[in-house]
């Protein structure tokens, strides 16, 4: 029981040396997590009889270890944002039309759009050094954490539907169900204040999980695929709240002909964290407590290592007695009410002045990507949440000073998660040195790989 | 994949006679009961009064078909109580222990599918030729991706890029048309774009042991973030000579394109769709007669064995799956210059997953793949059809049941379907 991938014959040798890093201890686990951007060792680092040199040895630790290369990713996927930048902005394309007279002019326009977009992206994330006062300037991170917060959420329901062997594309039916049911109670029903935004929240929550509950259910007792059921439900899920949202007396506002609900009631509202001039709200104290959870649940709980038990290896887990499509049906009731976090987040926190269907805001699928940055490991995927959130709130201030299009954030989030997801590629680019060349290769499988 | 084979006993010999165990399963009488109530509650809940017609061919058309004229609630209950029947019949072959002969589900589902038209048409005329092709023409790039995520699977790349492939191939069509004002160059154009992205797949799952599912699904955030970028800083400042795609013709097939029904759905179509049906010809042939789809069904299968018998199995697996993207990019053009619209932000809307749904859905099988991706067409379509002739249901159910009927599909009817051994797997040399 101790050792639930013992029983694995069918794995070649180098897969299994993987495997022991995932059921590992936490804080071993934590080092692998990229987004953790610790500075510990990596996992394989030679013992040195002999070490050369003190900064020898730390310096070999720094330019192989995880943090250098997401970094470097980063800093790549940042380039080639550059790049488009620059390829696609007007004064430098009239500029490099006389390139060979004057090449400084290009250069020039290549600086000023690329900076201008970067200084942009980072004054409407982080910090905005036009502003006068502290309080005004510092409001860009506030709005970055509210983006993070149903990031966050999301990605944690995602990942740990990966850590059992599962891929929950349904985020999007589930955030929708989960903010269909928190909004009806937040706007339908008057209650003390607390306790209203209490039942809307744990409405929300039991909503979600119950519409991922269906795929869990589906696959453990016929076997069906999750990836098509979670699909499925997505679109059914968007459908229903559509007829809800344009059918009087259900989720439509009264007297109105708009597919919209009306306002939530200020008792449901979640509080805003830092005052009225900032729109961070509590939702983001329930995603660290969520986040919290899931470390909890995944790491310190029977349940979780019977979890990540099934998702390195199924057959292994059900010799070793764990009922296996219970399993299953438990990870999507957790995954589901974690969405259904992201869900209610959005109606009560973000967008409470009445939601659509378009609630979601496609943050169903960002989830995944946030997921699969933080390699799945709580603590990574709040990170990664957080970056994402950053991207998210400085894309939009960057489309509007500089009129570069809010997509770029796409490009560039998707490629730090291909480069991070190959050090080698990385290593390659920038010739650091392999910190497995001295050993046999040992390929770098990601957890998910094995769950299949 | 199938278990009957199993059963029979080999051809030759007299006495030996195996002991076998048939499996069977209640799911297909449970599944019919429930569908079999749901058409009873319609016609007791919400019983539709007038005629139903169904017009069997277009003015244009050289034979003239009569049209078809049934009163609706007699019509339904007759279907009702067949229904029911069919229900009874797999119900007491199962009792039996035998299975379910696949024609009684076909037979089911046709029926159900014409009483609930009956039903839903009722005091109205249903043009079956326009409900027919719209299916087959909202099926086009589904089909092509569930071929593209067929061949991927089998070379055991699990491809959830078809999204990406889509657009990636309807941007590239779109812009490449307008560009030279030759569709043919778009859809040459369309499918190295979608081979690109097909390639960029096959690499990181393949050379950098990336998790495929990992690759599949940010590259469709890259495809959608590339083209969106510069579709809004490119294309829409310049959409006159960058954006505006000529469309294929369609080119009607001399004789063929005269035969009643199948002649105006079929063969009245662009080259795109003539060129589905060869695909999906060539897929099959390709995959379970040819030396290449032995190979390639053996590193999907087994790499190992493969490459102890000398196939390459990472070269084979980064081919096909950068085949795969080129089918897909080739589906995307549909979106484009296939039907004549311009190429907009995210305009494949989510076909990629309906592919591979359809993938799974099919079993891994080109043909059962097609087939399940000419369902989900025909579900779209017929929500169009019956919100231009005005149905009782509200058009949101409508659109929903298309993925209800394939949640029903997967967990009652198709069950636990088998993936390529070694899908999703990558393989490392030892």
């Amino acid at each position: 029981m101790s050792d639930p991938q013992a029983p694995r014959g069918d794995a070649p040798g180098a897969t299994e040396h993987d495997a022991d890093v995932v059921l590992e201890e936490p804080q071993a686990a934590a080092a692998v997590s990229v987004a953790t951007a610790d500075q510990a060792a990596p996992a394989g680092a030679p013992a040195e009889v002999e070490p050369p040199s003190r900064w020898h040895t730390m310096f070999q630790q720094i330019v192989t270890g995880n943090a250098i290369i997401s970094v470097l990713a980063v800093f790549l996927a940042l380039v080639v944002g550059a790049i488009m930048i620059a390829f696609t902005d007007e004064r430098v394309q009239a500029a490099s039309v006389y390139f060979f007279a004057r090449p400084g002019d290009t250069f020039v326009a290549i600086w000023d759009s690329v900076s201008g977009a970067y200084s942009a992206l980072f004054q409407g994330s982080i910090y905005n050094f036009r502003r006068d006062t502290f309080a005004a300037g510092i409001r860009p991170l506030t709005e970055t954490l509210t983006f993070a917060t149903p990031l966050i959420a999301g990605g944690l329901g995602v990942g740990l539907a990966f850590r059992v062997g599962m891929f929950n594309i349904g985020g999007r039916g589930q955030m929708l169900i989960a903010a269909s049911i928190a909004g009806w109670i937040a706007f339908g029903f008057d209650l003390p204040w607390g306790i209203h935004m209490l039942v809307a929240l744990i409405g929300g929550l039991i909503g979600g999980a119950l519409w991922a509950g269906i795929a869990g259910f589906l696959k453990a007792r016929t076997g069906a695929h999750e990836v098509i059921v979670t699909i499925m439900l997505n679109y059914v899920a968007f459908y229903l709240v559509s007829w809800m949202l344009r059918t009087p007396g259900l989720l439509q506002a009264p007297g109105s002909s708009n597919p919209k609900t009306p306002p939530m009631k200020e008792t449901a509202i979640f509080p805003a964290l830092l005052g009225p001039q900032y729109n961070l709200h509590f939702g983001f104290i329930l995603v660290i407590i969520a986040t919290v959870v899931v470390w909890w649940i995944l790491n310190r709980s029977s349940l979780g290592f019977r979890f990540r038990a099934v998702g390195e290896n199924p057959n292994a887990a059900r010799v070793a007695g764990i009922n296996v499509k219970s399993m299953y049906v438990y990870a999507m009731l957790i995954a589901g009410a974690l969405l259904g976090l992201a869900g209610v987040s959005q109606v009560l926190g973000t967008v409470t002045t009445g939601f659509t269907a378009g609630i979601d805001a496609g943050i169903g699928f960002d989830a995944i990507t946030v997921a699969l940055l933080g390699r799945s490991t709580p603590w990574g995927i709040f990170v990664a949440g957080v970056l994402f959130g950053a991207f998210k709130a400085g894309g939009f201030s960057m489309q509007a000073a500089e009129g570069v299009p809010i997509e770029i954030v796409l490009v560039v989030q998707s490629l730090i998660v291909l480069f991070i997801a190959a050090p080698p590629l990385v290593r390659t680019i920038f010739r650091l040195p392999d910190p497995s060349r001295r050993r046999r290769a040992v390929p770098n499988v990601t957890k998910e790989v094995k769950a299949k | 994949m199938s278990t009957t084979t199993a059963q029979q006993p080999a051809p030759g010999s007299q006495t030996i006679s195996l002991a076998t165990t048939v499996v069977t399963s209640w799911k297909a009488p449970i599944a019919f009961a429930v569908f079999t109530l749901a058409a009873l509650a319609l016609a007791v809940f919400a019983p539709a009064e007038g005629d139903t017609t169904f017009r069997l061919s277009s003015p244009t058309d050289a034979i003239q078909l009569p049209e078809i004229t049934v009163p609706a609630m007699p019509t339904l209950w007759v279907v009702i109580v067949l229904l029911a029947l069919l229900t009874g019949y797999s119900a007491w072959v199962v009792s039996s222990k035998r299975k379910v002969p696949l024609w009684t589900i076909v037979v089911f589902a046709v029926l159900f599918m014409f009483g609930f038209l009956t039903w839903a048409a009722a005091g109205a005329s249903l043009p079956m030729i326009g409900l027919l092709f719209g299916s087959l023409s909202l099926a086009v790039p589904l089909i092509y991706g569930s071929l593209a995520g067929v061949l991927g699977e089998r070379a055991g790349v699990i491809n959830i890029a078809i999204e990406g492939q889509l657009l990636a191939g309807a941007f590239t069509a779109a812009v490449v048309a307008s560009v030279t004002g030759q569709p043919f160059l778009g859809l040459i154009a369309a499918m190295v774009a979608g081979m690109l992205v097909g390639m960029v797949l096959a690499a990181f799952a393949i050379k950098y042991f990336v998790d495929q599912v990992i690759v599949g699904v940010v590259l469709n955030v890259l495809i959608i973030g590339l083209t969106s970028f510069f579709f809004s800083q490119v294309l829409s400042p310049n959409a006159a000579a960058l954006n505006t795609p000529p469309r294929f013709d369609r080119w009607p097939i001399p004789l063929l394109g005269d035969i009643p029904i199948i002649g105006p759905v079929l063969f009245r179509q662009t080259v795109i769709v003539y060129l589905m049906y060869i695909a999906v010809a060539l897929m099959y042939f390709g995959l379970f007669h040819t030396k290449w789809g032995l190979r390639v069904r053996a590193v999907g299968e087994h790499p190992t064995a493969a490459d102890t018998v000398g196939i390459k199995v990472n070269r084979t697996r980064f081919w096909n799956v950068a085949l795969a993207g080129a089918i897909a990019g080739l589906g995307g053009t549909f979106f484009t210059i296939g039907s004549g619209i311009a190429f907009n932000k995210e305009m494949t809307a989510g076909a990629g997953f309906i592919a591979l749904a359809a993938v799974i859905f099919g079993g891994w099988h080109p043909i059962k793949a097609a087939l399940a991706a000419l369902l989900f067409g025909f579900a779209s379509n017929l929500q169009n059809t019956l919100s231009v002739i005005g149905s009782p249901v509200p058009s949101e159910f409508m659109l929903m049941l298309p993925y209800l009927v394939t949640i029903f599909a997967v967990a009652g009817l198709v069950g636990k379907v088998r993936a390529p051994a070694a899908d999703g797997k990558p393989y490392i040399k030892s």
